[in-house]
């Protein structure tokens, strides 16, 4: 084969990629190499091999044409390989391709290389229809280069002095317009009826109607009034995305300055301008809550862009506290086992294969903290036996809609969320078989609870019943 | 007011028999029990004055509710938190913290002070309970 090669660059020109040496049936895996999972659709004709090896040219050394100055390299080492491919089940269109990257391949802890590198140029290859980025197994070696979330699950619990029960929090509504002293009304009112979070909503930043630092400074106020009328520690997510790192910096320094425990950011920053905000956060004991904004561009659609569970991956690695991974039950798309594998991708420290959850690697996250996943969208109390069966207790739990929206007004609907909570943790611990008996036991501890038999009635037949357009492809046995 | 510190503070008081069932809870999933108390409920006051030692190779549940008794019993007039202590790896922290016994339905509350910052532009917050104007052990 290496004489094969030999002969291509003395031919030059326009070679095959598996003739190049992107296409490797019988390569092992090192135990320092990432591995990624494609989902590839070929143009009609291309093979899938040369597809799979296209796309591992193209996401490493290649590129169209052979040129003599690979010759000046250890070019083996430099190759990402393809060494494995499948026919999708049920899609005759589709393969999965299973592409191996060398350590020496991306920069020490950098998300952005990594990216540039992974899913820099092949996404608009013209010898695929389309691709998707399925999985990602990152190798110890290279997580051991990443700091990770600035706090993590236990020491945010510790931080905020709760235990035992999924975090309560809310998005402030309606999400433009309101001015920064009735935007704190809602902070206070939320936070004192018994939730632990208020938020930000992603495209509050710093418009005419409310510049941030008002916003900051009644959102403040009001969480430090909650403290004094409740005794309980609060919180409110500041968002600090700005037009530029000068501008983020500058608001996460007065978050601070003012007291906050906790600051946002949209993930519309970019990878580096998160990374940067993640140092910050760690330097300054500052809890982090990510934003997926724009997410659902790329990681909706099943054929083509970038599955969430590699984002969610990502976002461990460049270091948040919390980050919005779905309802499953909620308006926003979601199929629930697949959640459920962004959950474990982001909460546990050995994931393991799982092809109902779409997880197809092992992943040993190397000691990497635990991310605070957040489900938020279209959830309300009449929910609480299904949120705490599918997601158990290490997660933030936010009523945006279903706080601000109660009858009675905003305390009411947190006292609501918080009842509603509380009654089904109690009925869990207690050895209840509380997703069955979980209406039941909302009606109970709705007797004790005007605010939450308001909202039980309010929003009894609320449901989000659409079909996923992400679903797992069950496979054999999903083996690296 | 009342305290809103620990999970089940917005439904009524635990009664024993609910109190004996969080217990074994925390036991069923290999958990430690620890019992704590205090008349300073400052949000921030992480230290509450240790009951003995976590009750580190408990298996029954009634063990544990008797020493809680005995604890309810000397400090009637301090708040009683029980915890769950796990010690597995990527834990080693509570996973369980709730109140189960308070000295009084109405707590006199807090003072919320502020101190303007920055020519009066900026204000800083100070929390203090009213109990603690009293000498510890006098407060409730």
């Amino acid at each position: 084969m290496i004489q094969d090669k030999e002969a291509k660059y003395k031919k030059g020109g326009v070679v095959e990629y598996r003739e190049m040496g992107y296409w490797q049936p019988d390569y092992e895996p090192k135990e320092t190499d990432t591995i990624a999972l494609f989902r590839i659709t070929p143009q009609p004709g291309v093979e899938p091999e040369e597809a799979a090896a296209a796309v591992a040219g193209e996401s490493s050394t290649a590129t169209w044409t052979v040129v003599w100055t690979d010759r000046l390299t250890t070019l083996e080492r430099y190759q990402a390989k393809a060494y494995r491919v499948e026919p999708v089940p049920g899609n005759p269109e589709q393969y999965f391709a299973w592409i191996a990257y060398d350590l020496a391949l991306f920069e020490e802890g950098s998300i952005a290389n990594m990216t540039s590198s992974i899913i820099g140029n092949v996404f608009g290859f013209k010898a695929l229809k389309a691709l998707r980025l399925e999985d990602l197994r990152v190798p110890v070696a290279y997580l051991k280069t990443f700091l990770g979330a600035p706090h993590g699950i236990p020491v945010e619990r510790d931080l905020l002095n709760k235990y035992g029960r999924p975090i309560l929090g809310a998005t402030v509504k309606p999400k433009l317009g309101l001015s920064g002293r009735n935007y704190g009304r809602v902070v206070y009112e939320a936070l004192v009826g018994g939730l632990d979070f208020t938020k930000d909503d992603e495209n509050i930043n710093s418009q005419p109607f409310m510049r941030w630092r008002d916003r900051f400074n009644y959102a403040q106020e009001a969480v430090m009034r909650a403290e004094q009328m409740t005794g309980e520690r609060k919180g409110h997510y500041m968002n600090v995305t700005a037009a530029d790192m000068e501008q983020v910096y500058e608001r996460l320094e007065y978050a601070k300055e003012i007291g906050s425990v906790i600051v946002m950011v949209d993930l519309t920053m970019g990878y580096t301008a998160l990374q940067s905000v993640s140092k910050w956060c760690h330097k300054n004991g500052m809890i982090l809550h990510l934003h997926r904004a724009s997410h659902a561009t790329f990681t909706r659609q099943k054929s083509h862009g970038i599955s969430f569970r590699v984002l969610a991956k990502w976002m461990r690695m460049l270091g948040v506290d919390h980050i919005h991974a779905g309802t499953a039950v909620g308006k926003l798309e979601g199929d629930p086992n697949l959640t459920r594998g962004y959950y474990d991708i982001l909460r546990l420290q050995h994931v393991k294969p799982d092809p109902v959850k779409g997880i197809f690697f092992e992943q040993d996250w190397g000691y990497l903290p635990a991310v605070m996943p957040v489900a938020s969208g279209g959830i309300h109390a009449g929910q609480m036996h299904q949120l705490l069966d599918l997601f158990g207790d290490d997660v933030v739990l936010q009523f945006g809609g279903g706080t601000i929206g109660h009858p009675m007004g905003i305390a009411a609907g947190a006292t609501a969320n918080r009842v509603a909570l509380e009654a089904m943790v109690m009925a869990r611990n207690e050895g209840r078989d509380y997703l069955n008996e979980g209406p039941q036991i909302l009606r109970e501890a709705a007797k004790n609870s005007p605010a939450l038999a308001a909202a039980l009635e309010l929003w009894k037949d609320v449901t989000f019943d659409y079909t996923s357009t992400d679903t797992a492809d069950v496979l054999p046995t999903p083996t690296l | 007011m009342r305290i809103h510190q620990g999970t089940f503070s917005f439904l009524p008081d635990l009664t024993d028999e609910q109190i004996e069932k969080q217990i074994d809870y925390i036991l069923r999933n290999g958990w430690s029990v620890s019992i704590e108390y205090t008349d300073d409920p400052h949000p921030y006051n992480t230290y509450w004055l240790m009951w003995g030692l976590p009750m580190f190779d408990l298996k029954d549940a009634a063990a544990a509710m008797f020493e809680f008794k005995k604890c309810r019993e000397a400090f009637p007039n301090h708040y009683i938190k029980i915890n769950g202590f796990d010690s597995s790896p990527m834990w080693q922290a509570q996973r369980v913290s709730f109140i189960a016994h308070r000295p009084t339905q109405d707590d006199p509350g807090f003072r919320l002070k502020r101190t303007l910052w920055s020519d009066g532009r900026v204000q800083k917050y100070g929390l203090e309970p009213y109990a603690t104007d009293k000498p510890a052990g006098e407060r409730y």
